[in-house]
Formats: C-alpha cells, structure tokens, sequence
C-alpha cells in the first residue's frame, strides 16, 4: 500500500503540473488570438456556432431563473413588508451576478463541452495532425478562433440573459403577484446603474475565455478512443463550470472592495 | 544539393518507461521511394512524425535536404513542411471542409491562393487521382473510405512536395482498390519526382511500391535491401515477417 504522504505529493504535484501545461495552453491561445494571422472565416462561423446558437437555451434559462427569483424575493420580502423590493433585487441579482453565471454553466455543458468533443475526435483522427503538416497552426486555426468568438459573443449573450431574466421576473410579478406594469419597469430602470450592467459584462469576458480554453485544452490533450473523447468533453464541462464559479466569486469580492 | 533529401540519425524516442526508438539510422535520397516495414508496435508510426516534425525525438537528429530541422520551430519548419506531403493511415481529411477545400487546404490557407483559383486546382489533382469533379462538393462522410485515401492523396501531392509520407496507405482498404492505390502512390511520386518514404505492414503493396525497403524492429532498422530481395533477404527477422509465419525470432504482438 502506497505511503499516504507519497500519495498526497504524487497528488499535488499532478495538480500543479497540470494547472502548469493549461497555462501554457492559454497563453500560445492568447498570442495566436491577438497577433496575426487570423482566420475570418473560421472566427465567423464560430461566433455563429458559439453565440447565436446558444441565444434559445440562455434565454430560456434566464427566463426561469428570473421568474422564480421574484417568487422567491417576494416570499422572503413579504415576511418583512418589503415586497416592493422585488424589482430592485431581481435587477440588481441578474445584472451583477445571475445573467452571466447562468449564461457560463449554460455555456460550459454546450459549447466547451461541444469544443472538446470536437477537437478530441480531430486529435484521435489526427486532423490536427494533418493541420500541422499542411502548415497551418492548431492554435491559429482551430483554437484561437474559439478564443475570440467566446469573448465577443459571451457579453452579448449575458446582456440578452440580462434582459430576458428581468423580464421572467417581470411576468411573474405582474401576472402572477399582482405588480403593476409601468411601476415594476420603472423601478427596475431607474435602480440599475451602469457599473451593475458592467460589472456582468467584465465577467461575461472572462467566462468566455474559460470556456473556451477548458475546451480546446481537454479536447487538444484527449485520448484515443470514444471512452478518450468523451472524458475530454466531461472534464472541460466541469473544469469550466468550475472555474465560472470560482472566478464569478473572485470577481464580486473585488468588486465590493473597489466600490463597483 | 547533393546528399539524402531526409536522414534520421541515431534517432530515440521514448514515452515515460517505454523506449519506442533506440537509434534509427535511415537516409532517403531524392526521387526515391523507401518502405519500411514492421510490426505492430515496433516504432514505425512514431519514426514518421519525428521525421515530419510531430514529435521531437530524445536523441538524435533529423536532416532535410541538409538542413537540422530536428527542433526546428516557426519559419524554419513551415519551409520544411512546404515541400513535404503526408497521406495519414486514417486519410485525416477535415469532416467540417468538403472534398475541394480539403485537397486546397494548404493553398488557401498557408499559400494564400484566392478560392477560386484554388478550387480549379484541387478539382485538376483530384483529377489526377481519378475522381472526377462531381465529388469536390460533397463532404468527406459522404464518400467511401477508398475514395477518402484517394482525396488525402490528392491533398498531399497537390503543392508538388519533393518527399511524401504515406502512413499505410493501404490499411482498411479491399484488395483491389488497394492496389489500386498502390498504382496511384507509383504514379504521382515518379510524376513528381519526388522522394516516398512509405510505413506499412502490407507486403504486397510494399513489394509494389518500393524501391527499397527497410526493416524496423525493436526501435532499430536491422536491415535494409533493394525490394526484390526482400522475400530472400537471408535475414531471419525479415524472412519471418515478409512469409508472415508466427514461429521464428519474433514474437507475435498478441
């Protein structure tokens, strides 16, 4: 039997060998993603692919979100007399934190998931190979395209979520605990402020980035095999999901501190 | 230049424990056409992308056309790559292009010829390698699997490389077309004048294809003869392989 304290160091400095080569990994994505040559054609059809196809499943999940969060502020508000506060807090949860926390977990099961089953099945039947020896680079192809699709088209879909899920919370304030239209909107309106909408876009960008990289870094490193492809595909959903979690926290305590 | 267009020089290369390569020493002149042959994990596959540049060996050095590109990086490497062309045992063809952008995938994106005159092109190799223009539309899943190494073909020949690659180019496919590939390697690397350094374990496509063949096993080239020595080569590692019999010095890899 291994000597624990054996198994803790193999442990750790896996771990770190591992948090290792996915820096690397980002850092030759970035420098493929801001220095030329770029692929148009390919940064296209990802943003299609990566925004515009992921606009149904983030709108209906902010829709939900955004509803049940008002049933609940208004459960809990009602207990104080501060039902009134149900606009407010649904604004203020979704642009700062709900919008582009759901739109990262929505996105880290379709889309990084989808990148590393997608590169995976490239690696195992070496397609990136074949880049490689027709010359064209795997990070300036295949990778840095994602890259900058993930970042430019994750604030417009946290900016959709944020607008879908304020109006979930609306519908059922309005038709089903009896608010009234113009008041709710008004409220809503005149409580957001700019650094709220902001702050969930500086995290929209970010959440890009993560989802993309666990991607293309799982599917890059994947096995041979379905059984290889498919654990390239879990391991960058939860590695994403994860990081989106853990960075959306990093992010909201910096933000309290500076004041934003 | 005078001199091998490619030589592996004492080459090794292992994966943690495993030694895959123990000194291959290989050189292929100009215009010639080399198969090695081995079995089942004796280090072919791995021999070939060290040479094109895949893998960095352990040990060792890799010349091309006198030049030390065993780590080269950047331009030094995409030079090499220019004239080199690959046919991958899976045809490696990219599902997401159709057949004409993948037979012009390097003249579009690396040479940056404009699409249209690339197409005309790839629709001229595909040509070349008898498929006709009704297929440069479709997509690689829509075609048989002889017709996909037929469109890889095409996809390496077409920049006019002085050295192929072909990674058993023959594995999966039935005995006619088959040969009927092996045809076609013949066909465009003398077209071409090119050098093949080929790595199967077919014989037949082997004997058919070669100038020279080269044996690998254990990591080691252990012997090296024109192509029609091979079935009476007088070595009993090669005597076993080429007859195909399960007694003699190797072990079969089951």
């Amino acid at each position: 039997m291994a000597n624990p304290l054996q198994l803790v160091g193999r442990i750790t400095l896996g771990l770190f060998a591992e948090i290792g080569r996915l820096a690397v990994f980002a850092g030759r994505v970035k420098i493929a993603a801001f220095t030329p040559r770029w692929y148009g054609g390919e940064i296209l059809r990802q943003m299609v692919r990566i925004g515009f196809y992921s606009l149904p499943v983030v709108g209906l999940a902010a829709v939900f979100i955004g509803a049940a969060l008002a049933l609940n502020i208004y459960e809990g508000g009602s207990r104080y007399g501060a039902e009134q506060f149900v606009p407010n807090i649904v604004v203020l949860g979704i642009s700062r934190e709900l919008g582009a926390v759901i739109t990262g977990l929505m996105l880290a099961g379709r889309v990084s998931a989808g990148i590393a089953a997608e590169i995976g099945a490239m690696r195992v039947t070496e397609q990136i190979d074949a880049l490689e020896t027709l010359s064209a680079s795997p990070y300036r192809y295949l990778y840095a395209p994602r890259f900058i699709a993930a970042l430019a088209t994750l604030p417009l879909l946290v900016m959709a979520a944020n607008i879908i899920g304020v109006m979930g919370g609306w519908l059922v304030s309005v038709y089903g605990l009896g608010f009234d239209s113009t008041v709710y909107l008004r409220n809503t309106v005149d409580f957001i402020t700019r650094n709220d909408i902001i702050v969930g876009l500086i995290k929209a960008v970010l959440f890009g980035g993560i989802i993309a990289i666990m991607g293309c870094y799982q599917g890059d490193r994947s096995q041979a095999g379905a059984t290889g492809v498919g654990r390239a595909a879990t391991h960058s959903m939860v590695g994403a999901a994860v990081l989106v979690l853990a960075f959306n926290y990093v992010l909201s305590t910096l933000f309290v501190e500076i004041g934003v | 230049m005078s001199g091998p267009l490619l030589k592996l020089e004492g080459v090794e290369k292992s994966f943690g424990t495993k030694q895959v390569l123990r000194g291959v020493d290989l050189e292929v002149a100009r215009g010639q056409s080399l198969v090695v042959i081995g079995g089942s994990g004796s280090g072919k596959s791995v021999m070939l992308k060290n040479a094109l540049g895949l893998m960095t060996p352990d040990k060792g050095r890799i010349l091309f056309d006198g030049e030390d590109v065993t780590n080269a990086t950047g331009k030094a490497r995409e030079r090499m790559r220019a004239r080199i062309g690959m046919l991958f045992q899976s045809g490696a063809l990219f599902d997401s292009l159709t057949v004409w952008e993948n037979v012009a995938f390097r003249l579009i994106n690396t040479e940056g010829t404009k699409r249209k005159d690339a197409k005309e092109r790839a629709i001229e190799t595909l040509k070349k390698v008898r498929l006709g223009s009704d297929v440069a539309g479709l997509y690689p899943a829509e075609i048989s699997g002889g017709m996909q190494k037929r469109v890889s073909l095409a996809r390496s020949i077409i920049s006019e490389p002085d050295l192929i690659f072909f990674d058993e180019p023959t594995t999966g496919l039935d005995p006619i077309t088959a040969d009927a590939i092996n045809d076609l390697i013949v066909e465009m690397a003398r077209g071409l004048g090119a050098a093949a350094v080929s790595i199967t374990h077919d014989m037949a496509s082997a004997r058919k294809i070669a100038d020279e063949i080269a044996m690998l096993f254990e990591g080691r080239i252990i012997w090296r003869g024109k192509a029609a020595d091979v079935m009476n080569s007088g070595n009993a590692y090669v005597d076993q392989f080429v007859h195909g019999r399960a007694e003699g010095p190797i072990q079969p890899a089951i």
